[in-house]
């Protein structure tokens, strides 16, 4: 039986010297949150399941109710419904992070050599390739009950993008919320906050369609505006006729939100994961 | 060489409750320093000073001579942690468990699957390597996420309270890993309740409660330092235990300890024989019928109960990120 001691090479030039880098740490990590939910069929499936289900409810049964000027419900209601996906992906993303605090593995990371932002980094990185992955097969399901892009395919790819970037943003928040949680119920339970957010917006229905006091925060919320920079560039012509704004009018806006949830919540977040 | 753990006047509060209040404690090197208490006399909070999770809010700490104020990385470059809860990644195989805490060190990935397969070698788990964790028993987990301590070929292993929970069976298996580690040259810091364990395991003992070291020495020091031996009798029917213990309070001021279960009365007696021909006496003068008496050094148990007396208030959770 041969000893750790002889087998690993303690010389400077073999482990002792060398340290892990932010971008191998945070890709090592990061590694580690993917396979988690690559190998978890249940996850996934069960996910996927619950999504495309609540999915053909609003497109089939509220599709009937709802009526928006000038076009189909399916093609007003896929931006909406893919862009609240970013804060019912980031409950998960909260959960997670509550979890590895509870379950002793960020103790672990913490106890290791690696620089301190890599840990959230990775997850933030892993949790948004996730976002963008079940992105895709959403828009892959609302192709096959009928949506279509009206505007250009570039476009589109911009609005995919622009989701993208949103859930990266929100990532932040969540890990914050996930940090101060401590634990999966408590994540949980935060984790309602996101709802207000997802329904008093112009996700799933017209703004104005409103009772006025719920007008106020759904147009000035962040969702809103993102929900609307994602129709602008799905909707094409459709569009200016909808919103009223051209498409940069949104885009900028909801880049700005982004940038500025980012502002606020990376450092807070990495305050609290520092203080432990 | 330098000492493996220096902490001199360590204090920490966490809101109201004082978990660390003045702890002193050196390990020289080449040692396993077991540190036992009851919950929350300050274990944990120790160890993970230590683990550079936690900031002590007076006093110093160095381990292998970096302060873990001044110099955390240089700290974390040389110990390995493995705690209560099994910190490893059930959806990845233990070797990928492994090999992935390696990178972490810096290991490149030739050097990183060296070090899983010797790692795996070491702790017995060759043929499991390559199955998700989430397929291992508690026992293996407890190995893999001792494993994981070890990649980094670590100067100084800390295990908070690695057995709790588990089976016979595991414990000794965890235990004799323990032991081939420290003959292979690795210090180890050992967090216990259990009494038996420290004895085992440890070559020096640190009795902590209410934050600070209450006694240090070996197993043996510890156990003369009470003086005197321990007088054990086995009754044949529970019911005459309390008979049994008023008469052998008599010899050492009212002190007996009933241990019902196994139907077993202990008391001190004084050094030399005479303790044990007493109690024989006034147990046959009683005409109480006996299975067994002996004569023992008194076990850790005993040791301890002299010491510390009742647990600290305010049972700290033990989620490991909690106090």
């Amino acid at each position: 039986m041969t000893s750790i001691a002889a087998t690993i090479d303690r010389s400077p030039t073999g482990l002792a010297g060398r340290q892990a880098g932010l971008a191998r740490s945070t890709l090592t990590v990061a590694r580690r949150a993917l396979l988690r939910y690559l190998r978890t069929p249940q996850l996934i499936v069960l996910a996927t399941i619950q999504m495309s289900l609540f999915f053909l409810i609003y497109r089939y049964m509220f599709g009937g109710a709802i009526h928006v000027a000038g076009m189909a419900y399916v093609d007003f209601l896929v931006p909406g419904f893919i862009a609240t996906g970013v804060l019912f992906s980031g409950i998960g993303t909260a959960t997670a992070m509550a979890e590895d605090l509870e379950q002793g593995f960020i103790d672990r990371l913490r106890s290791l050599p690696i620089p301190r932002s890599s840990v959230l980094a990775a997850r933030a990185i892993a949790d948004t390739a996730i976002f963008a992955w079940s992105t895709a097969f959403t828009a892959a399901i609302a192709y096959a009950v009928g949506f279509r892009l009206h505007g250009s395919a570039v476009d589109g790819l911009a609005a995919f993008g622009l989701v993208v970037a949103f859930g990266f943003a929100f990532e932040w928040v969540f890990i914050t919320l996930g940090l101060f949680a401590g634990n999966a119920q408590a994540a949980q339970g935060m984790g309602m906050i996101v709802f207000p957010f997802a329904f008093i917006s112009s996700a799933y229905v017209p703004v104005d369609s409103m009772p006025s006091w719920l007008q106020l925060f759904a147009e000035h919320q962040p969702l809103t505006y993102m929900v609307d920079a994602v129709r602008a560039l799905t909707l094409g012509p459709h569009a200016d006729a909808l919103l009223g704004h051209p498409a940069s009018y949104f885009v900028v806006r909801a880049l700005l939100w982004a940038l500025a949830i980012i502002a606020v919540a990376l450092p807070v977040a990495v305050a609290k994961y520092r203080r432990g | 060489m330098t000492a493996t753990i220096e902490a001199h006047g360590l204090k920490k509060r966490f809101g109201k409750t004082t978990a660390l209040d003045g702890l002193d404690l050196v390990a020289e090197s080449g040692q396993v320093v077991a540190v036992l208490g009851p919950n929350g006399a300050g274990k944990t909070t120790f160890v993970r000073a230590v683990a550079t999770l936690l900031r002590p809010d007076e006093g110093t700490l160095r381990v292998a001579g970096h302060d873990v104020r001044k110099d955390p990385e240089a700290v974390r470059r040389v110990i390995g942690l493995a705690g209560q809860f099994a910190a490893v990644e059930p959806a990845m195989t233990g070797r990928e468990n492994l090999e992935m805490v390696a990178r972490l060190f810096g290991q490149d990935r030739r050097a990183a699957k060296t070090s899983a397969a010797a790692v795996l070698e070491q702790l017995g788990l060759v043929e499991a390597g390559d199955r998700l964790a989430r397929t291992y028993s508690g026992g293996m987990r407890r190995r893999l996420d001792l494993g994981a301590s070890l990649v980094g070929a670590p100067r100084l292993l800390l295990l908070d309270e690695p057995t709790t929970g588990l089976d016979p069976r595991s414990r000794l298996e965890l235990w004799d890993a323990i032991r081939t580690l420290v003959d292979a040259g690795t210090d180890v810091l050992l967090t216990t309740q259990y009494l038996d364990e420290a004895d085992q395991l440890a070559s020096q003992i640190v009795i902590i409660d209410h934050g600070r070291a209450v006694a240090t020495g070996t197993p043996t020091d510890l156990k003369r330092r009470i003086g005197g031996n321990v007088v054990e009798i086995h009754v044949r029917h529970g019911e005459d235990l309390a008979n049994v213990a008023e008469l052998l309070g008599r010899l050492d001021h009212g002190a007996a300890q009933i241990d019902e279960p196994t139907r077993r009365v202990s008391v001190r007696v004084d050094a030399g024989g005479d303790g044990l021909m007493t109690a024989l006496r006034s147990v046959q003068d009683a005409r109480v019928e006996i299975e067994d008496i002996a004569l023992r050094q008194p076990n850790l148990d005993e040791v301890f109960l002299a010491l510390t007396g009742p647990p600290a208030q305010g049972d700290h959770t033990t989620a490991p990120h909690a106090a």
